[in-house]
């Protein structure tokens, strides 16, 4: 009888969130029809302008997306806390921030990618060019996992909290700031696309490294 | 193996374990009585490691669990009031997902595990559909699953018919027999098929 490796584990973890999400497709389809009616209702709220709607395009489409990914946190670890599985995480023979990072893979492959898919859809409807489409692509996938990583710590020290999901946000949404500033300004500041995306890539690092831990230690104090 | 010195759990600030100690040997099985709210799940969560005790130590094999650390939990099968099972998941996924965390099995064992339980025929429904009795009987199973040393029960046979309860006892006296340790609560009057019971009263 051998221990499973910590690989085997992570993702068998990976798996079961997945099959679980694709078998409650609501979870998914929320945040997606979200993020596709509030960038809707911009051109009806600021008039159909099709150079305003342009230059408003990444900003709009990077707002509506953190706000999004904001509103799906919440299932990131409510349900297993609920029904006890996250107890058998946390006493697994492994790092639960190992095991906490797979789950943060999942909910973005679930709730992240969806949107980087639909995203150049809801560009073309602002009248976005599309030369520049790749940017806006590149920069929601590479911002997209930083928005599950920090927004796995706010869920994790809100876990089992009464009206835990107005905390979340305002906990979460000052900590999106830098993916936001860098997302959207490396779509708008033609001549610096590149430095913008650097430096978000390494936010995207960073929250690899640190956010794992950090909602690990979240969640051990939530289930003490 | 557990060796129990002077531990003191608290909730709040209130103080519901102090100065306990005991030791618990291979083949052995602590019986927690006490009445509601007395403190006998905080001690069992505490035994896991998942919260912390205020004072004292918990030793495995003469190590402090908090050294341990994995190691202690790759030895212990925890069951609590949550029965840790996904509504969306079968019986035979929810046993597998479990098992990839903890030691390597194959189908074989989970269909053992399953007909154990008596949860065969349910092998193939989603959890959700499943009763409470049904989900505690799976919940347990996973103990078959993942043959740790080392058993951790909260309340096991709550909600369980007579039929099945019996099936545990048998279970629990299997697990004594091959030199597994067994901490548990039970407001049921469960038969204990061991030699040596030890039993903690947490009532003042």
């Amino acid at each position: 009888m051998s221990a499973p490796s910590l690989f085997a584990a992570a993702r068998g973890v990976f798996m079961r969130d997945v099959t679980v999400a694709l078998r409650r497709s609501t979870d998914i389809l929320t945040p997606l029809v979200f993020f596709t009616i509030v960038v809707t209702l911009f051109p009806l709220g600021v008039g159909p302008g099709p150079n305003l709607l342009r230059t408003m395009a990444p900003g709009v489409i990077w707002v509506a997306a953190l706000l999004a990914t904001m509103l799906s946190l919440g299932r990131l670890f409510s349900n297993d806390y609920a029904d006890g599985t996250l107890e058998q995480l946390a006493l697994a023979p492994h790092p639960l921030s190992i095991l906490v990072l797979s789950k943060i893979l999942a909910h973005w492959v679930l709730t992240g990618l969806p949107l980087v898919i639909i995203s150049p859809l809801l560009a073309l409807q602002l009248n976005f060019e599309d030369q520049h489409m790749w940017i806006l692509v590149m920069s929601l996938l590479l911002g997209t996992p930083v928005l599950s990583l920090v927004g796995s710590i706010g869920a994790a020290l809100t876990l089992g909290l009464r009206g835990g999901g107005v905390l979340v946000s305002l906990l979460v949404l000052p900590l999106y700031t830098p993916a936001l500033i860098f997302g959207a300004g490396a779509v708008s500041a033609r001549d610096l696309t590149e430095v913008h995306l650097s430096l978000l890539a390494a936010v995207l690092v960073l929250a690899t490294i640190f956010a794992p831990w950090a909602a690990a230690a979240g969640l051990r104090i939530s289930l003490d | 193996m557990l060796e129990v010195i002077n531990l003191e759990c608290t909730r709040g600030d209130r103080a519901l374990v102090s100065g306990m100690s005991f030791s618990l040997a291979e083949g052995e099985l602590l019986h927690v009585i006490g009445s509601n709210g007395s403190g006998k799940t905080t001690l069992l969560r505490t035994l896991c490691g998942l919260s912390r005790p205020s004072a004292g130590e918990i030793r495995w094999g003469g190590r402090d669990i908090r050294v341990l650390g994995d190691e202690y939990r790759s030895c212990l099968s925890y069951v609590g009031h949550n029965d840790g099972i996904q509504g969306e998941l079968t019986p035979a996924e929810n046993l597998q997902a479990a098992a990839r965390l903890g030691t390597d099995t194959d189908a074989a064992v989970i269909a053992h595990a399953l007909e154990q339980v008596g949860l065969t025929r349910f092998a193939h429904l989603p959890t959700k559909v499943l009763s409470q009795g049904q989900k505690r009987r799976l919940a347990l199973a996973r103990l078959l699953v993942l043959t740790k040393a080392l058993w951790i029960l909260d309340e096991p046979v709550s909600g369980l018919d007579a039929r099945s309860i019996e099936v545990i006892e048998r279970l629990l006296a299997e697990h004594l027999a091959r030199g597994g340790l067994l901490v548990v609560t039970s407001h049921q009057g469960l038969a204990w098929r061991a030699k040596t019971v030890h039993r903690i009263g947490l009532d003042s």
